[in-house]
């Protein structure tokens, strides 16, 4: 038999997963570079490994407080826009594109290698740097909730966290997209020689963009490795493109779009994950085994990406009048 | 969240294991000694009679596995990659690590011969690298898509041969040319089925290239999901490599592979150069509406674009396979990378731009492994990428005006 409740209650866990937050906001700095300034980021995933080392290698081998800590991962991720940046922003799209995936990739693999495990742990990663900011968790310890909502209090507190970073970089960028700079960056989006005409300097707009998205990609790489410990394998190119699929999924120019996309994201995933497996336990299934079903969902994520783009370019919030795709 | 708390010693206990086969010529070894290390774990053992031997670690990570030269009979040494490698888990709980074993005697190469035994290994990964990046640049060129599904294309050869010819016991000829058959039908396919509607569509390049990471993550795992998270091995994927020219040794299928490469992509020149088809090609990928203006089937040019791209693309992975040497269901995503790099490289669009930028990349890569560690080998190749871009955006045939 099928335990749905257990099915439901994941996925309603999933719903305001820390996780779940870490995505919305990789997927909002997503929606700066690729929604409001059409610049092809792929390489979202190296900013967010940038942010989770950036603030766990100070906090474990230097002993640097939170606040430092995610000074020095900030400081990274400004560091690496500007590397990407300086060659790439004045090419055409796709060569952003292709450098960007590339410097992920190079991260990762230097993250990865044996030559400096001292430092990075290599391939095993780093665990147990959240001491410093567990220091200031206000809830007390236990286990508490209503519903399927139970948490302990080291959780709720890395949850409020990073809802409320979500909730200020939302914000944020809605500000921002209301305000002269947010117009001239969606001008670039539409047409980036009407942009220079008007005197704009359009390179550094775009270079700006890069840096703020980025930022958000950081912090969104400190939110997903809190609640666990810092494995390099996380950051492949395959984490991009689910930011991508979360983005497209809730609407790329949109504000609330990443958000309400990575709920939806992580919520149907999980059900589906959840159904798949119990019924492969159950027997349902007689020619699939426990591993494929857990492939299935990338499968299914795949497909799920090449539909939306053809079918519902706008996402669920978008607008169509407003769709973010360059000719 | 690694899960420790069990602090067996017994190698049964431990849920991962590496195993491997000591063998030379044919003949197991036994009593060679294997260590492990890594993780903070460290562990060894020795081979059996069978020469087989198998370490349990308590979790998955990338380990160094050592062979220890002192044990094996005179006259034998580790004749690639050298007596210490990196070892990693897939998705399985058991990996496999094949140490390569051939005679010499146990002198430190020197470094030119090193150097010489590299630049040929890099030419002929070059050579290889250049099949894929021919399609993807000529897909590119005319159709403007940055294909990600290429290195499923990749993939799908080095797996057909994997099916017919270890699977279904077909000889391999047969498979290798059932595979090609069935990599040129699925271009085909592809193209019928999801591009060709595309661009009936009007659909712009970037959605495409976006739904070609769709359609790359689908197959990818589409292809793990029947073939599983292992690593397989091609017939004749492990000969020794007997055949020395000067300080260079290698096997025959290194030659094979070489020459494969050299014909098939003179014979793509001739096409592309020669032939009307060829020219039309040529003409699209220049400029699709005049070229349609002028008579040609632009559609019917894509579609062999198509073919012929994915033929290639299947060729390259097959002896992808046989360089690694191993299948996986994700062996040409590792190389995506690098024949993107060798497209951007060579300039955008340029068939005979990627064939430069792919050697440059494979000798490259090889050229690194003397000086950086081996699991960084990719690392140089990408930031080549990025600083050539830096130098000459239209990379080192394009022409200026292709950059935009």
């Amino acid at each position: 038999m099928i335990d749905w409740g257990a099915i439901f209650g994941n996925a309603a866990v999933e719903l305001i997963s820390p996780t779940t937050a870490a995505y919305a906001l990789a997927a909002l700095g997503l929606a700066i570079h690729f929604g409001f300034t059409g610049l092809l980021n792929f390489g979202q995933a190296g900013f967010m490994l940038l942010g989770a080392y950036g603030y766990a290698i100070p906090a474990l081998k230097l002993g640097w407080p939170w606040w430092a800590c995610l000074l020095s991962a900030l400081l990274a991720s400004v560091v690496f826009a500007l590397i990407l940046g300086i060659p790439t922003l004045r090419l055409r799209a796709d060569y952003l594109a292709i450098v960007t995936i590339a410097a992920a990739e190079v991260l990762r693999l230097v993250f990865t290698t044996n030559e400096f495990q001292p430092v990075t742990g290599s391939a095993n990663g780093l665990s147990e740097f959240q001491a410093g900011l567990l220091e200031f968790n206000p809830f007390p310890p236990g286990r508490y909730g209503f519903g399927p909502w139970v948490f302990d209090n080291r959780v709720w507190f890395f949850l409020v966290l990073a809802w409320v970073v979500v909730a200020l970089a939302a914000l944020l960028t809605w500000l921002l997209m209301r305000s002269p700079w947010g117009r001239v960056i969606k001008g670039i989006r539409e047409d980036e020689d009407a942009v220079r005409s008007l005197g704009k300097n359009v390179y550094s707009y775009k270079m700006q963009s890069l840096i703020l998205g980025g930022l958000f990609g950081t912090l969104a790489g400190i939110i997903f490795v809190m609640p666990r410990a810092v494995v390099p394998s996380y950051f492949q190119p395959t984490l991009t493109f689910m930011v991508y699929a979360i983005l497209l999924l809730g609407g790329a120019a949109t504000i609330l779009g990443p958000i309400v996309g990575s709920m939806v994201f992580w919520v149907l995933l999980s059900f589906f994950s959840g159904f798949i497996s119990r019924a492969v336990e159950a027997g349902w299934f007689p020619f699939m085994t426990q591993v494929q079903a857990g492939q299935l969902r990338f499968i299914l994520v795949g497909i799920a990406i090449m539909l939306i783009v053809i079918f519902m370019p706008q996402g669920l919030l978008g607008n169509r009048k407003e769709l973010a795709f360059v000719k | 969240m690694a899960e420790d708390g069990s602090t067996a010693s017994e190698s049964e206990e431990y849920e991962y294991h590496f195993r491997g086969n000591v063998q030379y010529n044919g003949e197991p070894l036994e009593g060679v000694g294997i260590s492990l290390e890594g993780n903070g774990f460290e562990a060894e053992t020795e081979t059996d009679a069978d020469g087989r031997w198998e370490i349990g670690v308590p979790e998955k990570g990338t380990y160094e596995v050592t062979l220890d030269e002192d044990t094996l009979p005179e006259g034998v040494v580790v004749a690639e990659g050298g007596a210490t490698r990196e070892a990693e888990f897939g998705l399985t709980k058991n990996a496999s690590v094949n140490f390569f074993l051939g005679e010499g005697t146990r002198v430190t190469v020197s470094f030119f011969d090193q150097f010489a035994q590299r630049l040929f290994n890099g030419i002929n990964f070059g050579l290889l690298l250049a099949l894929a990046a021919i399609g993807l640049s000529l897909i590119f060129g005319t159709t403007g898509l940055s294909n990600f599904a290429h290195a499923e294309l990749i993939t799908f050869g080095a797996l057909m041969v994997l099916t017919f010819g270890s699977n279904l016991g077909w000889p391999l000829w047969a498979a290798i040319g059932i595979a090609l058959l069935l990599s040129a039908a699925l271009g085909w396919g592809l193209d019928a089925a999801i591009w060709k509607p595309l661009r009936r569509k009007g659909v712009g390049v970037i959605q495409l290239m976006i739904v070609s990471i769709g359609l790359s993550l689908a197959l990818r795992y589409t292809y793990q999901f029947f073939y599983g998270g292992s690593t397989s091995q091609l017939p004749g994927a492990t000969l020794p490599s007997d055949i020395r020219i000067g300080p260079i040794a290698l096997s025959w299928v290194d030659l094979l592979s070489m020459g494969v490469s050299i014909v098939v992509l003179l014979a793509v020149a001739f096409f592309l150069l020669r032939t009307r088809i060829g020219k039309a090609t040529r003409a699209v990928s220049d400029n699709a509406s005049l070229a349609s203006a002028s008579g040609i089937d632009v559609d019917g040019v894509i579609r062999i674009v198509w073919v012929l791209g994915a033929l290639l693309a299947g060729l390259s992975g097959i002896l992808w396979a046989y360089f690694r040497p191993g299948v996986s269901w994700d062996m040409g995503f590792q190389i995506l990378l690098l024949v993107f790099a060798a497209v951007t490289l060579g300039g955008l669009g340029t068939a005979f731009g990627a064939l430069v930028g792919s050697l440059i990349v494979g000798v490259f890569v090889e050229l690194s492994t003397l000086w950086l560690p081996s699991d960084m080998k990719y690392v140089g190749a990408l930031v080549i990428l990025i600083l050539v871009l830096l130098f000459r955006p239209q990379g080192i045939l394009g022409r200026r005006e292709r950059i935009g």
